[in-house]
């Protein structure tokens, strides 16, 4: 449901079933919501037939790549020589998203559940919740839903009676944005500075203390049991565009739209049906000038482009964007984008782990021009030394966070640039950038 | 690495390298230098600086030279143009914050900033209207001063403390734009081998105190040497100004140092430059020590030495094996006790990080050598021996008062020096002779590699090598360090047909073990 809103007759809760009630919280009150019933039947099965369950349904990865889930556990080593971890990525700090935090905060044995399917399905005995440090309630809720897991079996030496020894490690992480990188997040786990690791070895081969991992998002491993528990077909169902694309998702859309909040829907559900009537449309008297659709990382949309959008990665990809984390930042025309893509790129400069050269100095020389450009001191060749700087950002650093910085700019740049030259011709008028 | 090879191409030039080689090092042997900064081959490589992006035929994006492995048919393009324009892009972004104060900077003229930014920057910066970073210069410890501004965030003196010196004291602090290189609370980089991270330093912001404001690097003249520090033999580079030595620095050599000295080794360098030296021989004429010729003073050496009787040399062990052994040779129709002083240190210096590299106990870089010429190394003995010998010789030896008053019981003291205060109260002959920095010659170190090394300044005045004062007694003795090397080594078995020749710059490998490799 859209959290705090009653759910919408378009949306289709699976995920988010059981937002907004706090008797799923427990480990009773999730039993008796049908809880449990995955990890059980998962415990039944092999860790093959797991994983094939898990590539059958289509699940692909709901942190941002999309990348298939089950393709990604198969990526485990079948021997068990070193001990096998799961990372579940619950950092979730991508600008325009949220919609992990309401996974935790209401249904936290739906993640746990999730977790220790997956845990059986690649061999590991240890689990590892690395949740956003700023997430102070969820992680005192998550805390005692591992707590009352373990006093109810559903984790410890001997799940479920199975004989699987399953752990739950809660950490917490203390504020950086990179650590949400899946590689930074096991240098931060292993109380390292977290910066992102060259690739390969790959995570399955080396990760977490050099031994074999598999990160996953918590949006991604919550939709595990549902999968157990209905059936991959059932899962692949939920399909209306791609058939690439199943499931459902969550959208926290946020920004001005009347009804700002989280939505669970099909996979291929207009992008229009979202905004305009799941959300409730724009303020009275506004419309829509852009969309963000997939948190802040990705390329801005204009209100053409998202017409005829069907919410799916390829629909997405295929209109010049990405699906991403499906953190939807909405703006009507109100909306000054050149101070929009500023704030971004002021994030992205604040938040580089100061690694590779062209992301330390780029992100903040981005953020120094577009300020000057909105302080009404721009010069005429501004743009296209923005540009420049954002070709020498794209596809040169160890991770995409530089990619990051320059996407939204220059893609604001090609569908905004009369809002930058109007600036630059001084037609209009200095904003304010200290904020 | 395996023996296996493949075969890469590489800007056009087809080579085959063994599997596992980083395109960096490949490149290298194919002549072709990848701009770099955070790579070096002694430290491990976290590809952070992207200046060695290259492109490789059939692969999306550039990729880092230094972690990327040669695989089979591979193509790379150094030069391509995305290839130059990423590193023109990184160059830009490097300087944007960088004080560009190089008249001021010791590291202007061997500072990689500068050569690749003359190689491929831009002429005019587009980083208009704003202030550049800045930070207060830091004091980091005994030697080492951090200029933040200059810092370029390479890592690799990060990398260095925590991987090879293994003692991680420092760290990047802050992120983004704002970050440095910090120093944990509390520490000092102190370490016995800190001074590396000034050479790792590809640009000035990690400098040496001792050589701050010495000298423009284009003013230096380098010389190939080895280190007299202690019997581990690291090779060395000493840098002379105007004839004097300012500094000593490490010289790639991966079998003995790899690319590391201690700072023990690299502050061994003051006394080479000493104003108190002997600079003409002297003879005692009617109890007094007159200057002389060398031809006079080598027809004195000549009788001396032709008496006979019971002899002792007593010569430092940082003597070079020609000197060891032509002395020793000259000496040859006497009874002769023939001794070598080996200081030491109170307790080995290991680099952690590298197995086989110390500053050992053994404070002298050939006593491994005079071991092999057949010096003894009972000291004490030998000098109570000398109290009643009929001709003593004294090689670049300095003796307490007490041990030059029992070698004062001889009847004839012949003095080979280099300071003044080598001379004994009743010498017959003292005779200036060369130091390390201003002679040719080699040193055996403790693993028996044999090592050369050169002659870097003029010596004071008359000063000559000893093993030439040595062989001009006799009539047909060596003329030159190389012949007198050859000479010596005929007459040790381990060393036999041995010349300059088959040491090269890197020494000859001897019969005991080399240092282990890197990851051993």
């Amino acid at each position: 449901m859209g959290y705090p809103h009653p759910s919408h007759q378009k949306e289709h809760p699976v995920l988010s079933r059981h937002f907004g009630d706090a008797g799923a919280r427990t480990f009773d009150g999730w039993v008796k919501r049908g809880g449990y019933e995955g990890l059980k039947k998962a415990l039944g099965l092999t860790r093959d037939q797991v994983i094939d369950e898990i590539k059958a349904s289509g699940l692909r990865g709901r942190g941002g790549a999309g990348f298939p889930t089950g393709m990604k556990w198969s990526f485990m080593p079948r021997e068990v020589t070193k001990p096998h971890y799961l990372v579940c990525n619950a950092d979730e700090s991508e600008p325009g998203t949220f919609k992990d935090r309401e996974i935790i905060r209401w249904t936290p044995h739906q993640l746990i559940e999730g977790c220790a399917i997956a845990a059986h399905a690649i061999g590991a005995e240890r689990i590892y919740i690395y949740i956003r440090g700023e997430f102070t309630a969820e992680h005192k809720v998550l805390v005692a839903a591992v707590e009352d897991a373990y006093r109810n079996n559903a984790l410890g030496t001997n799940v479920f009676g199975s004989g699987r020894r399953i752990d739950v490690v809660v950490h917490r992480g203390a504020g950086a944005y990179i650590c949400g990188e899946e590689t930074a997040m096991m240098n931060s786990l292993e109380g390292k500075r977290g910066n992102p690791r060259i690739k390969p070895p790959f995570p399955a081969a080396a990760g977490l203390w050099a031994c074999p991992t598999t990160i996953n998002n918590v949006e991604t491993l919550a939709a595990a049991g549902p999968i157990m528990i209905r059936g991959a077909e059932w899962y692949k169902g939920l399909c209306l565009s791609s058939p690439k694309s199943t499931g459902t998702k969550l959208f926290s859309v946020c920004g001005h739209v009347q009804r700002p909040g989280n939505y669970e829907v099909v996979m291929g559900t207009p992008m229009r049906d979202l905004i305009f009537e799941m959300c409730g449309g724009m303020r009275p008297g506004r419309s829509l000038k852009a969309v963000i659709p997939g948190g802040s990382s990705v390329p801005i949309m204009t209100a053409a482009e998202i017409e005829d959008c069907p919410m799916d990665y390829e629909g997405i990809v295929a209109r010049g964007s990405m699906l991403g984390s499906g953190g939807m930042i909405v703006m009507d025309d109100s909306t000054d984008i050149v101070y929009q893509v500023m704030r971004l790129a002021r994030f992205y400069a604040h938040e580089s782990c100061a690694q590779c050269t062209q992301c330390r100095e780029g992100t903040a020389w981005t953020t120094k021009i577009l300020e000057r450009i909105l302080a009404g001191n721009g010069k005429p060749e501004d743009i296209g030394l923005l540009l420049d700087l954002a070709d020498n950002m794209t596809g040169k650093t160890i991770c995409v966070l530089s990619d990051s910085c320059a996407a939204p700019v220059v893609s604001a740049i090609k569908k905004f640039r009369g809002e930058f030259e109007a600036y630059l011709s001084r037609a209009r008028r200095p904003a304010m950038v200290s904020v | 690495m395996s023996a296996e090879l493949v075969n890469v191409t590489i800007d056009g030039m087809t080579l085959a390298v063994p599997k596992g080689t980083s395109i960096i090092e490949a490149a290298k042997q194919a002549g072709i230098l990848v701009p770099h900064y955070c790579y070096h081959p002694s430290l491990p490589s976290p590809a952070v600086c992207r200046m060695c992006l290259v492109e490789v035929e059939k692969a999306p994006k550039l990729v880092p030279a230094c972690v990327t492995t040669v695989t089979e048919g591979q193509v790379v393009h150094t030069d391509s143009e995305p290839a130059r324009r990423a590193r023109t892009g990184v160059l830009e972004f490097l300087l944007i914050n960088h004080p560009l104060d190089c008249p001021i900077c010791d590291q202007a003229g061997e500072c990689e900033l500068q050569d690749y930014v003359f190689q491929e920057g831009q002429a005019a910066t587009r980083y208009s209207d704003y202030a550049k970073r800045y930070n207060p210069v830091e004091d980091f410890g005994p030697d080492v001063l951090y200029v933040a501004n200059r810092c370029i965030l390479c890592t690799r003196c990060v990398r260095f403390m925590e991987d090879v010196a293994q003692a991680p004291v420092l760290n990047v602090s802050e992120r983004g734009d704002r970050a440095y290189i910090g120093i944990d609370e509390g520490q000092l980089l102190d370490h016995p081998w800190a001074g590396n991270v000034v050479d790792l330093c590809p640009v000035g912001s990690l400098i040496s105190k001792d050589f701050l404001h010495k000298a423009r690097a284009w003013d230096l003249d380098k010389t190939a040497s080895v280190c007299t520090g202690c019997s581990q033999g690291c090779n060395i580079t000493i840098d002379t100004r105007d004839n004097t030595v300012v500094r000593l620095r490490p010289r790639p050599n991966l079998e003995v140092n790899r690319h590391f000295i201690c700072d023990t080794g690299r502050m061994n360098y003051r006394w080479m430059n000493r104003g108190d030296r002997l600079e003409a021989p002297l003879v005692r004429e009617s109890g007094k020590l007159t200057a002389t010729d060398w031809d006079q003073a080598l027809e004195r050496l000549g009788a001396l030495v032709g008496k006979g009787g019971n002899t002792v040399l007593l010569a430092s062990a940082g003597a070079s094996l020609e000197s060891l052994g032509m002395v020793r040779q000259m000496l040859a129709g006497t009874r002769l006790t023939a001794t070598v002083q080996i200081p030491t240190g109170a307790a080995e210096e290991p680099l952690q990080g590298i197995k086989g590299l110390a500053l050992r106990r053994e404070r002298a870089p050939n006593g491994e050598g005079a071991r092999l010429l057949g010096y003894d190394t009972d000291w004490g003995a030998a000098v109570k021996a000398a109290s009643s010998a009929d001709l003593v010789v004294l090689l670049d030896v300095n003796l307490t008062d007490a041990e030059a008053r029992l070698v004062g019981g001889a009847a004839m003291v012949v003095v080979l020096g280099t300071i003044q205060s080598q001379e004994v109260p009743n010498a017959a002959l003292v005779l200036p002779v060369t130091n390390v920095a201003e002679e040719n010659g080699a040193f055996v170190n403790r693993d028996q590699r044999v090592q050369r090394y050169q002659q870097a300044r003029t010596g004071p005045g008359m000063a000559r090598p000893a093993w030439w004062v040595a062989a001009a007694v006799g009539s047909s003795g060596p003329a030159t360090a190389s012949q007198a090397f050859e000479l010596v080594c005929s007459s040790i078995p381990a060393l036999a047909g041995l010349s300059y020749g088959d040491l090269g710059l890197l020494g000859r490998v001897g019969p005991r073990h080399a240092l282990a490799p890197l990851g051993a």
